[in-house]
């Protein structure tokens, strides 16, 4: 099932959480929301799921306005945030809750149930669980019998809210794989919440980048991550450098240097910054040089493929409200090469700056 | 498991008590204890002993007449009713303010939780008068009522009436900080597997608090079938009619027939008996409870 929101506003008291919301998610894309706590993520899934209202705007699920749809009749499947599974029921009362509830003429009979209960739980590996209580279990294992529970009402779209927010990062990378797989499986619409960027990249089909309630950024993984459309989507994306400049033609005057840019947004004498990730800078020795702006060694970090250096900018940076703090990486040949020594002055050159001009960022 | 201790405010003692940083000296723990111990003797077990001990003291032919007395048996009845009405009316009040309370945002909110505790901080006897204002001969709707030839005051539907009053904020206070804490969310993933708000409310709602409910309606009934002064205003204590249990004690004691008057109060000693009993019960039910869902 296709959904799509359209123009979706939501107040609490005089806060703005959600603004102006309008997105399209295809039917059977696996879709990752992104953005920092408090923007506005689980809100957005809530008004899709029909369980809170948005003041304005709406909601159309395949074709249909569902703003009149009551939150039973949709045919969601939620998992929230912290499970919210039935404390009180066995792992396989919780997950058999949706078909005991469908009215009498829907309602399986009870070897029905029996046979698709375990089948769900197969599905989730955890078969061997059903008779424990949600408390008996592990958080990973919480988590996928939430969301097998949810699965069992057939969902037409399947909304899940920080499905491993609360896992440690070595079952998160598991679940996340595992998730994929499912859904590749399944192939229901699904839209997953989280704030991690590393998950949202690996794991979707395509991602919607939110921040203060506004949607900054839709995109697959690659055009996200490559082609960041607002410095927030910039920054949020992976660590990042900033230089503060103005625009010369092809080029940017930071200080006393001059550096190149990817051409766009940058008119002549636009005061603007600059983006560069920490792979797309390299470190030059010679002072001499005029290219690249001057900073100080602090750390050198060399294990695993490479090497990250982190650097200091000179004194004053921060009165000028400029970056004071930069990260390279670079491989290991090439810091053995340059053989950097804490403390010591170098230069770094981007390779290519992404520009937007000052107010924006 | 240390969230179910924050939860139900319970703080494992023996901690403090192994723990040489914050252990007493013996002799302040020796007097504090004692000062407690000598307290609940002299007014929490003397008393009840008391109560059986004096309506036995003319043995047990004595005590059985008196419990079979046609007037006292009158009087155990009407407890019984009053209990058997009040305690269900207030079971279906106390859950439904606590739902909208604990679960819903509306205007007013703040004013109802404290409508609640009204019954607790007004005197009894107060309360008893308000009935008597409203539906007495020269009350407000007194005219009306005779008019119609329908007995509020000095009958048994003021009796009910005034117990239902007092009773009301056993069931509601007991429910409200438990839903409170719950939240929403089972609730509400309740309704998006597709449960009407009956099955959410019977499926989800209530296993959730059912210890706490249960707490709730024992208390309620104690109070129930002890309440004395606000039904005093309104019962008119005509004998074999309106007089309940703790009245009928009363009226017995005022005529210096102590031996018949203790022995109805040893069934109400009893009856606390009992409730003490099921309460540290359930409450152990309940921790049991919380012990497997954290
Ligand atoms: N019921 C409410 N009443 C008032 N404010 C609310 C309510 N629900 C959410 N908010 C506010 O709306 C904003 C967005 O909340 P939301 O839960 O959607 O954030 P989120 O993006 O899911 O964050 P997180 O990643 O921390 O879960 C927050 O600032 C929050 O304080
Ligand atoms: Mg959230």
């Amino acid at each position: 099932m296709s959904i799509q929101v359209q123009e979706i506003n939501k107040q609490f008291g005089s806060f703005t959480a959600l603004n102006n919301v309008s997105l399209d998610f295809p039917t059977g894309e696996l879709v990752a929301l992104l953005g920092p706590s408090g923007c506005g993520k689980t809100t957005l899934l809530r008004v899709i799921a029909g369980l809170e209202t948005a003041d304005s705007g709406r909601v159309i699920l395949e074709g249909e306005d569902a703003s009149d749809t009551h939150v039973r009749e949709r045919q969601v499947g939620f998992v929230f945030q912290h499970y919210a599974l039935f404390r009180h029921m066995s792992v396989f009362e919780n997950v058999a809750f949706g078909l005991r509830v469908k009215p009498r003429k829907e309602r399986p009979n009870e070897a029905e149930i029996n046979k698709r209960v375990h089948r769900l739980l197969e599905l989730v590996q955890l078969d061997w669980l059903a008779d424990r209580y949600p408390a008996q279990l592990s958080g990973g294992q919480r988590q996928r019998i939430a969301l097998a529970r949810a699965l069992a009402v057939e969902p037409r779209v399947l909304l899940l809210d920080e499905p491993f927010g609360a896992l440690d990062a070595k079952v998160r990378k598991e679940l996340r794989r595992w998730l994929r797989r499912l859904h590749d499986e399944l192939h229901v619409t699904s839209i997953f919440v989280t704030h991690d960027q590393e998950e949202a990249l690996e794991v979707a089909d395509r991602v919607v980048l939110m921040n203060k309630g506004r949607v900054e950024q839709v995109g697959t993984p690659q055009e996200v991550y490559e082609h960041p459309a607002t410095p927030f989507v910039y920054g949020f994306l992976g660590a990042v450098n900033l230089f503060h400049g103005r625009v010369e033609g092809e080029h940017v005057k930071v200080g006393e240097a001059t550096l190149p840019h990817d051409g766009r947004d940058a008119d002549h004498g636009v005061e603007v910054v600059g983006f560069a990730r920490p792979h797309e800078l390299d470190i030059v020795t010679d002072l001499a040089e005029t290219r690249g702006v001057e900073a100080v060694v602090s750390r050198v970090l060399a294990f695993g493929a490479s090497a990250r250096i982190e650097l200091d900018a000179l004194e004053g940076a921060a009165e000028r409200g400029e970056p004071v703090h930069y990260e390279v990486v670079l491989t290991r040949e090439r810091v053995a090469e340059l053989a950097l020594s804490e403390g010591q002055h170098v230069r770094l050159v981007p390779s290519s700056l992404r520009v937007f001009p000052r107010e924006a960022a | 498991m240390s969230a179910a201790g924050i939860l139900h405010g319970r703080v494992d003692a023996r901690r403090f008590e192994n723990n040489a940083a914050t252990r007493e000296s013996p002799w302040v723990r020796r007097a504090i204890l004692g000062v407690a111990l000598a307290f609940f003797v002299l007014f929490l077990v003397l008393p009840l002993v008391a109560v059986f001990a004096e309506a036995l003291r003319k043995g047990w032919g004595t005590y059985v007449h008196a419990l079979t007395d046609a007037d006292a048996l009158a009087a155990i009845r009407l407890t019984l009713l009053v209990a058997a009405v009040s305690v269900p009316l207030n079971l279906v009040f106390g859950v439904a303010a606590a739902w909208s309370i604990a679960k819903f945002e509306f205007r007013g909110k703040h004013f109802l939780t404290t409508l609640i505790d009204l019954p607790f901080s007004v005197s009894p006897v107060i309360a008893g008068l308000i009935f008597v204002l409203l539906f007495g001969a020269h009350g407000w709707f007194g005219a009306w009522l005779i008019a119609h030839d329908i007995k509020i005051i000095f009958a048994v539907p003021g009796i009910v009436l005034a117990t239902v009053f007092i009773t009301v904020p056993f069931i509601a206070r007991e429910l409200i900080p438990l839903m409170e804490a719950q939240g929403r969310e089972e609730e509400e993933a309740a309704t998006v597997l597709g449960a009407n708000g009956f099955q959410t409310f019977w499926r989800v709602t209530l296993p959730n608090i059912k210890w706490g409910l249960l707490y709730g309606v024992i208390l309620c009934n104690a109070r129930a079938m002890g309440e004395f002064g606000a039904v005093s205003v309104v019962s008119g204590h005509i004998r074999g009619m309106t007089n309940t249990m703790p009245l009928h004690v009363e009226i017995l004691y005022n005529e210096y027939n102590f031996a018949a008057a203790f022995a109805v109060a040893s069934l109400l000693a009893l009856l606390a008996l009992v409730t003490l009993c099921l309460k540290s019960f359930i409450e152990w039910k309940a921790s049991q409870a919380a012990k497997d869902t954290e």
